[in-house]
């Protein structure tokens, strides 16, 4: 099997982010064969449609597409930004790109800006991560003084400069156009779509914004082709993917495999359930997709379809784990505070409906739950979804409704009883 | 309040940015002055409006949006554990309930002696090494009770490199 095979190749190998390292192994010839075959822009997003690479960052949309949208002959600066804002639980995986391969990614993003014609960019860091910001910022110096950023790049009529922007914590400038505004120094609230970026986005000018792992997921579509990363995967799935395994397994990390792999050899790979314990459920993609039965689980591949298939999403690849030990009541609760926290306060049934489900969940959780709150928060749930400007308040939703259709009998113990059915019951 | 040292980190910054954007240096300004004076009074949000020659107002929304940003002084140790899903399941309730005894203080409070402030977060993006802790340019992985009264000797003992 191809394990940590392409955005994470050198993890294991010391220095792995120094340029001299990443050069040994191959580092920037993807580049380098773009100018010595004289590859056009077109023959590059041709090459990224053939891959069927998929969004990293949890949409799943595919690259090449995205990237066939920025307009061309237009005036002016075009931007490509990179989002680092990695902040969903359970996603863990672009820290591990930007601390072990940080030219991975910035030669992935000087690819994309030749072939959309960007003239700068900037890669979103949260500010949490000030490792990662020291690896990528002393990777962009050694770039620039080997002359793969600034003017005239390698000696050709190519020119990009590429910046690090921390952020300063906030969850929802992962979503992209509240990356933007971000950006351009202003509170993180996502923007009405349409405009998409690619017509309107930083400063108000077309942008493309991807992913760390996809942009770093570039160099080696280029060097070996489309049709071999497609093949890695599956169709319509292509590729290799990092899957951040954490929660109730022995050997929490990140593992990078081939699209399609079947869950049952990823939980081993994480070393599997502890000792005693079964497989209660799983959230495939991250706190904002939707939780699935174990069993369920077990019949998975680790795909963009098969998970869809099954009633969620692959997400970022975010997989965590739940054995029996815990209440699932217990763990909606927390992930429900996290989606109150974090809603921006833009669109009204984001900022009160985060809060009310939190609030409904917390007083079944400790023993208040009234008869009525599995169909209230389903209601409410309901009134939110598709109500606003971006996909967080979905997100808050989606475990609690998820939750309820697999464990009712959990809520209903709990709201009778005023006590978890399993596991330890919170200290008052 | 801003040093000249301060100044020029704030000017590298304007640099990354078109001219007339000079507002997308904002984050980084209200960042760097925290660094140097700990948390951000009024007067210095003010002073980095004027020093950025935008409208205070466009200062204080972004100070009050963002969680890294401190509006009232904290400890010398900022201690900010996580507590969202993942950390969740590998216990970072009990590792915050042993700090909480070990300091005598509780979430969200500052130490006496101005050495340790406490404070829960949500996800740190760093799940496969949970419970995690975020405690200024570092952060603990794999956090245990006895590790805790470890790191906490460390700080008091004054060093702050505690890798």
């Amino acid at each position: 099997m191809y394990v940590n095979g392409v955005t994470l190749k050198n993890r294991g190998i010391p220095d792995s982010h120094r340029l001299s390292v990443y050069e040994s192994t191959g580092g920037y010839q993807a580049l380098r064969k773009i100018f010595s075959e004289q590859v056009t822009p077109e023959q590059v997003i041709a090459e990224m449609k053939t891959s069927a690479l998929r969004g990293r960052g949890g949409a799943g949309f595919p690259t090449g597409l995205k990237w066939s949208f920025m307009p061309k002959g237009v005036s002016g600066t075009k931007y490509l930004l990179c989002n680092a804002d990695e902040g969903e639980p359970g996603t863990c995986k672009d820290r591990d790109i930007m601390r072990y391969e940080p030219h991975r990614l910035i030669e992935g993003m000087i690819i994309g800006a030749y072939a959309m014609g960007a003239r700068a960019g900037y890669i979103f860091i949260r500010g949490e991560f000030i490792e990662p910001i020291r690896r990528v910022e002393a990777a962009l110096e050694e770039a620039y003084a080997a002359g793969f950023l600034g003017e005239r790049i390698l000696g050709q009529d190519f020119s990009f400069d590429l910046y690090v922007y921390r952020g300063a914590g906030a969850y929802i400038c992962g979503e992209e156009t509240a990356l933007m505004e971000a950006l351009e120094g202003k509170k993180g609230q996502p923007r009405f779509k349409p405009p998409f970026p690619a017509s309107y986005g930083l400063y108000g000018r077309p942008t493309t914004i991807n992913n760390v792992e996809t942009f770093a997921s570039v160099p080696d579509i280029i060097v070996h082709g489309g049709q071999w990363f497609l093949e890695l995967g599956k169709a319509n799935n292509g590729g290799t993917k990092i899957f951040s395994v954490t929660g109730h397994v022995q050997r929490p990390g990140n593992y990078e495999v081939p699209m399609g792999t079947p869950f049952p050899e990823l939980l081993e790979m994480a070393g599997g359930l502890r000792p005693g314990r079964s497989l209660k459920a799983v959230i495939p993609g991250g706190t904002s997709t939707a939780m699935l039965a174990g069993d369920t689980m077990m019949d998975c591949t680790m795909d963009y379809d098969s998970i869809a298939k099954a009633g969620s999403a692959l997400g970022a690849g975010s997989v965590i784990v739940i054995d029996d030990s815990v209440c699932i009541v217990r763990v909606v609760e927390r992930i429900a505070r996290f989606y109150m926290h974090e809603s921006c306060g833009q669109c009204t049934p984001c900022r009160e409906g985060m809060g009310w489900l939190w609030r409904v969940m917390h007083r079944i959780e400790n023993g208040q739950g009234r008869a009525q709150d599995i169909e209230l928060l389903l209601n409410v749930g309901s009134r939110i979804e598709g109500r606003t400007i971006c996909a967080l308040a979905d997100g808050g939703v989606a475990p609690v409704v998820s939750s309820i259709k697999l464990f009712r009998e959990e809520y209903e113990h709990h709201i009778r009883h005023g006590q978890c059915l399993v596991g330890q019951r919170r200290a008052a | 309040m801003l040093s000249d040292q301060a100044l020029a980190a704030i000017a590298a910054e304007r640099r990354k940015y078109p001219a007339d954007q000079a507002r997308s240096a904002l984050l980084a300004a209200l960042r760097i002055a925290q660094e140097e004076h700990g948390w951000l009074p009024t007067e210095l949000i003010e002073e980095v409006a004027q020093v950025l020659e935008i409208p205070s107002i466009q200062a204080f929304e972004v100070a009050t949006f963002y969680t890294m940003y401190d509006l009232k002084p904290v400890g010398k140790h900022k201690l900010c554990v996580c507590g969202s899903v993942s950390c969740f399941l590998n216990g970072s309730d009990d590792i915050l309930a042993h700090l909480q005894k070990r300091l005598g203080i509780g979430i969200g409070e500052t130490t006496a002696d101005g050495l340790f402030t406490l404070q829960e977060v949500e996800c740190l993006g760093a799940c496969k090494d949970a419970p995690v802790l975020h405690l200024g340019d570092q952060y603990l992985e794999r956090l245990t009770p006895e590790g805790i009264d470890a790191l906490i000797e460390q700080l008091r003992g004054g060093s702050s490199d505690v890798r």
